[in-house]
This record gives structure tokens, C-alpha cells and sequence, in this order.
């Protein structure tokens, strides 16, 4: 599906891409993973024929650059930070669904699953969306097309845990049919959602290999905490995570994590670690 | 064409909504209610009395103000477009890049020349309305002089945005082409090399080849060719050419300039780096 030959991409004297090498087929799912300045960025912008460069770039057996109409048509691209458009929320959906051959109410119908109110943000500046919002609405552009590849960099970066776990359910749903790029610093924040990571540094590919995940993208995780003693901090932040207490004391907390999250939450919860007398997390649960 | 079109219709709608487009729109409505104010229609200079009057001035002043406007605002929209990361998400959906560049173009254009041109209709209306006679032969071709104008400086623009890779450096361009246009007018300059006994066919060519003079002597010269209005190169220009041919030429000539200008950078910006 996409073919990477001896990609090189040099700024000035600063060789960012340094003969990139990198097949990756039908339904695979990707982590490029990677610290800053590792060519990420640089490798997705070549990908979607944003950038002039050495060496052969291909989606479906054909050239970004040269056949941009016709294979951008295929691909969904959810940048890293959102770009400052000052149009009209409604006029950026129209615009993209016009170019994708798309009917705008598919973006509309994801990004009320995502938890938009797209009505009432319809005539509002883009540029004057929270960051979540922002994300929200590129995701559900994004999604909200025929997009055989889906390109993203740091998607769920700006989400809040439910508006993640819908996002993992709209990704299970093109598991079948859609090549999946992820970007991100860190492979905690997308192992879940991939198959296969690739990390990159100093423009070359460093690892390539195969991820083994028994745990699905729509699984859900029953989650349950007891605390040696009350932290308001703590508290505030497992409510953000719709973890609840359970006895008056607010020792005991039980809710529901979203599969692909689990290393996140586990990330916040090992701040604490002095805190947490008991955890577990079962995988019986369906919600 | 549909992808040009969309293009367009979002630049403009962006456009609408910046700061640069609203202070535009205020300078030219401003310019044209003030020189109703100042009772402009009813005095007699240089010839011109009446709504002919205020014309003249009105594009003098357009023709000080709109070159310099359209170039830095055109540049520092496009090259800032481009550093925030808008060319990078826009142009990673499905939309050919000549659709891209020359929708963006005719997008910039109509939100530059509607203004300048409402405002002189506006003028002809009221003028109309309170019994001005209206020089419509002089308004007919005013127009499509600001129509040229704001072509030529928009191709210029677009050309340095391509060029430039971030904003500080278009601009400084911008303002360094507006700088030189304006150092070889014919009173500033061209007068001096003449004076310096630089040869004539030197100062007419440079004259002929600066839009902005072009412009000048196109708006002032067909109407009263005197030599202490015009300066000296303008003179012989005018009297090579005839009024007739050089009115050809002086709207000929800057179009064309702004669409090569245009179509090269249409041609580095389809050749680079997008974002």
C-alpha cells in the first residue's frame, strides 16, 4: 500500500531523511515513534507529497506528488497541531468534504460521536475552538471520508478519556480496511492502537518491528484502586478518568478504562504509586 | 474548476474575517468620504472641477497607497499561512496545486479590487444623487486601471511569497520592490538622471518598465499632459506613444507584468516544498 525507496530529504546542509527504506501493507498499523527532530514530521509531509525529496514515495503503486488529486483522495491526515484557519467551522466542513467527494453530514454524525455540539459551533472561527475541539473536529474530518490510509501525528494528544475511547471505537471500525500512520514522542501514548512500530532517529529508521496485542481496540478494562489514605490531587485526577469512589471514606474508586488506554492510566497512576495499597485491572468487562 | 472555485471562495471568506481586509476597506471608503467632506467636487485645480476632480485625486492617492497595501498584505498572509501550518493541512487534502495557487490568486483578487473599486462607484452614485455631472469615460477607464493595478502588484506579491520561505523575508522584499518602484518615478529618480545627463532612452525605458509610473502618467497625463504635471520622461513617453496607444499600454503592459510575475511563481511554488 505504501512504499518508501531510499527516501532523503536535505535542509540546507541538514539531512533530516537519510534513505528511509519502509514498506508497509494493507491494514497495518503503524507507530512512528520517535524524539524530536527524528524526521517524523518530515517523513509524513513527504508522504502526502508536501515535500520534494530524493528517492521514490508511493500509495497504492503511485506518486503523491504527481497524482496529488487523485491519491490524497484516499488518505485522511490529522496534523499535530492544528492550523490557525479563521473560517467558519461549517465552511472548513464544507470545503473538505467538497474536495473529498464526501457528504458533510458524515463529519457532522463522528464528530457527535466524538462529543461535539456541532451546531452550535457551526458559525464559530476555527481558530477560536478549545485544542480539544480543534482535534475533534480534524479527526472527524478525517474519518468522515472513504480514506483508504489514515496519516496521523499525536491524534488523541488533546482528548479526554471518553472522547478517547470513541476514538479507539471509530479506529476499529477501518481496522479491515484502512493503512493507519501514527505519530507520536511516545510509544505509551499509541502501542494499543498499532500493529507494528517503526522509530526513527536522526532521520533513519532505527527498530522496525511487529507488536503482539491481545487486547482490542474496543475492549473495555475494569478498574479497581483502594488508596492508603485520601488525595485531593489524586482524586481530581482519576475523576477525570471517570474512576468514582465507592465508600464514604473515598478510599476504595471502581470504574471502566478503555483497552488501548491502559498504559496511559497506568502512567498517571504510577505518580502515586505510595498512594495505591491495591489495583487491578480485569478484562471481563463489556460496557 | 470546482477546486479553483473552492479555493477562491475560502481565501475570500479568510480574507473577510482578517484584520488587514478591514482596515483596507476602511483607508479607500475613508478616502472618498473625506474628499466629499472637504468639499473636494467643488474646487478647481489643474483643470479638473467637479467628480473629475475627485477622481484624479482618488486614484493618486489609490495609486499611492494600494501597491504597498497588496504587497505586504499578500505576503504576509501567504508566507504566514504557510509558517502556521495552514499549508500544510490544507494542502494535504485532495486539491491540485494550479487550483490551490490561482484560486488563492482570484480569491486575493476580488477581495482587493472590490473595495477600491465600491468606493468610486460609491462616489459616481452619490455624485448622481446630489446632481455632480459624472466624467463616465474617466470612470470607465479608472476602473480598469485599478483593476490592472491590483492584478499587477497581487502577481508581484504572489511571486515573492513563493520565493520567500518565511515571513520576515517577504516582507522585507515586499517593501524593498514598493521602495524601488517608488525611487524611479519620474519627479524622484529619473528626473535626477536626467538632470545628471544619463541618457533619455535610459530614463524612458526605466519609465516604461515601472508600473507605478505607468500608472501615473496613465492617470494624470491623458487628461492634462503637461510637462510640469508629468515630469520629463513621462513627456516623451506620452508623446511617442500618442494618448490612444498609451492608454493601451498602461493597461496592457502592468497585466501583463502581474500575470508572468504570477504564473513564475506559480511555477517555483509547484516545484518546492509546499509547507
Amino acid at each position: 500500500m505504501i512504499q518508501f525507496r531510499n527516501v532523503a530529504k536535505t535542509f540546507r546542509r541538514a539531512r533530516v531523511l537519510d534513505g528511509i527504506d519502509l514498506s508497509i501493507g494493507t491494514g497495518e498499523r503503524v507507530a512512528l515513534i520517535g524524539s524530536n527532530g527524528a524526521g517524523k514530521t518530515t517523513l509524513i509531509r513527504c508522504l502526502l507529497g508536501e515535500y520534494v525529496h530524493e528517492g521514490e514515495v508511493s500509495i497504492g503503486g503511485r506518486d503523491p506528488r504527481q497524482y496529488r488529486t487523485e491519491v490524497l483522495g484516499t488518505v485522511g491526515f490529522v496534523p499535530q497541531l492544528p492550523p490557525p484557519l479563521k473560517m467558519p467551522v461549517g465552511q472548513l466542513i464544507d470545503f473538505s468534504a467538497a474536495l473529498c467527494g464526501t457528504d458533510p453530514r458524515r463529519i457532522h454524525d463522528i464528530a457527535r460521536r466524538l462529543g461535539l455540539d456541532i451546531a452550535s459551533i457551526l458559525t464559530r472561527q476555527f481558530v477560536r475552538l478549545s485544542g480539544g475541539m480543534k482535534q475533534k473536529l480534524l479527526i472527524a474530518i478525517a474519518l468522515g471520508r472513504e480514506a483508504r490510509v489514515l496519516v496521523m501525528d499525536e491524534p488523541a494528544a488533546n482528548l479526554d478519556p471518553e472522547a478517547r475511547k470513541i476514538f479507539f471505537d471509530l479506529l476499529a471500525e477501518r481496522l479491515d480496511d484502512a493503512t493507519m500512520i501514527i505519530s507520536s514522542h511516545r510509544l505509551d501514548e499509541v502501542s494499543a492502537l498499532v500493529n507494528r512500530v517503526v522509530e526513527m532517529d536522526m532521520g533513519k529508521v532505527v527498530l522496525d518491528d511487529k507488536v503482539a496485542d491481545a487486547v482490542s481496540m474496543t475492549a473495555m478494562l475494569a478498574c479497581r484502586i483502594v488508596l492508603r489514605r485520601f488525595e485531593p490531587a489524586f482524586a481530581k485526577a482519576l475523576e477525570g478518568w471517570s474512576v468514582k469512589p465507592v465508600d464514604a471514606e473515598s478510599l476504595a474508586w471502581a470504574g471502566h478504562i478503555a483497552g488501548p488506554d491502559r498504559l496511559r492510566f497506568l502512567g498517571l497512576i504510577s505518580r502515586y504509586t505510595a498512594l495505591v495499597a491495591e489495583l487491578s485491572l480485569s478484562e471481563d468487562a463489556h460496557v | 474548476m470546482k477546486q479553483l472555485w473552492l479555493t477562491a471562495r475560502l481565501d475570500i471568506v479568510e480574507s473577510l474575517r482578517a484584520r488587514w481586509f478591514q482596515i483596507y476597506t476602511l483607508v479607500f471608503g475613508g478616502i472618498v468620504a473625506l474628499l466629499f467632506a472637504f468639499g473636494l467636487t467643488e474646487s478647481r485645480v489643474l483643470g479638473f472641477i467637479g467628480l473629475s476632480r475627485l477622481l484624479v485625486t482618488y486614484i493618486q492617492l489609490t495609486m499611492a497607497i494600494l501597491p504597498i497595501f497588496v504587497l505586504i498584505t499578500t505576503v504576509r498572509s501567504v508566507a504566514g499561512d504557510r509558517e502556521a501550518g495552514v499549508f500544510e493541512y490544507l494542502l494535504s487534502l485532495p486539491v491540485g496545486l494550479g487550483a490551490w495557487f490561482w484560486g488563492k490568486i482570484l480569491g486575493r483578487y476580488i477581495v482587493v479590487f472590490a473595495p477600491v473599486f465600491l468606493a468610486m462607484l460609491g462616489a459616481v452614485i452619490w455624485a448622481s444623487i446630489v446632481d455632480i455631472d459624472v466624467p463616465w469615460r474617466m470612470f470607465g477607464y479608472y476602473t480598469a486601471l485599478l483593476a490592472t493595478m491590483a492584478a499587477c502588484f497581487l502577481g508581484i506579491g504572489m511571486l515573492i511569497s513563493a520565493v520567500a520561505r518565511s515571513t520576515d523575508m517577504a516582507q522585507g522584499a515586499a517593501f524593498l520592490v514598493w521602495l524601488a518602484l517608488l525611487l524611479f518615478l519620474d519627479l524622484i529618480l529619473l528626473g535626477v538622471m536626467i538632470q545628471g545627463k544619463v541618457a533619455p532612452e535610459v530614463a524612458v525605458t526605466l519609465a516604461l518598465a515601472n508600473p507605478l509610473q505607468v500608472f501615473r502618467t496613465a492617470a494624470l497625463a491623458l487628461f492634462d499632459p503637461q510637462l510640469i504635471v508629468l515630469g520629463p520622461s513621462a513627456f516623451v513617453i506620452l508623446d511617442l506613444f500618442g494618448a490612444t496607444g498609451y492608454k493601451i499600454f498602461a493597461l496592457a503592459y502592468p497585466a501583463t507584468l502581474g500575470l508572468v510575475s504570477a504564473t513564475l511563481g506559480y511555477l517555483i511554488f509547484r516545484r518546492g516544498d509546499l509547507p
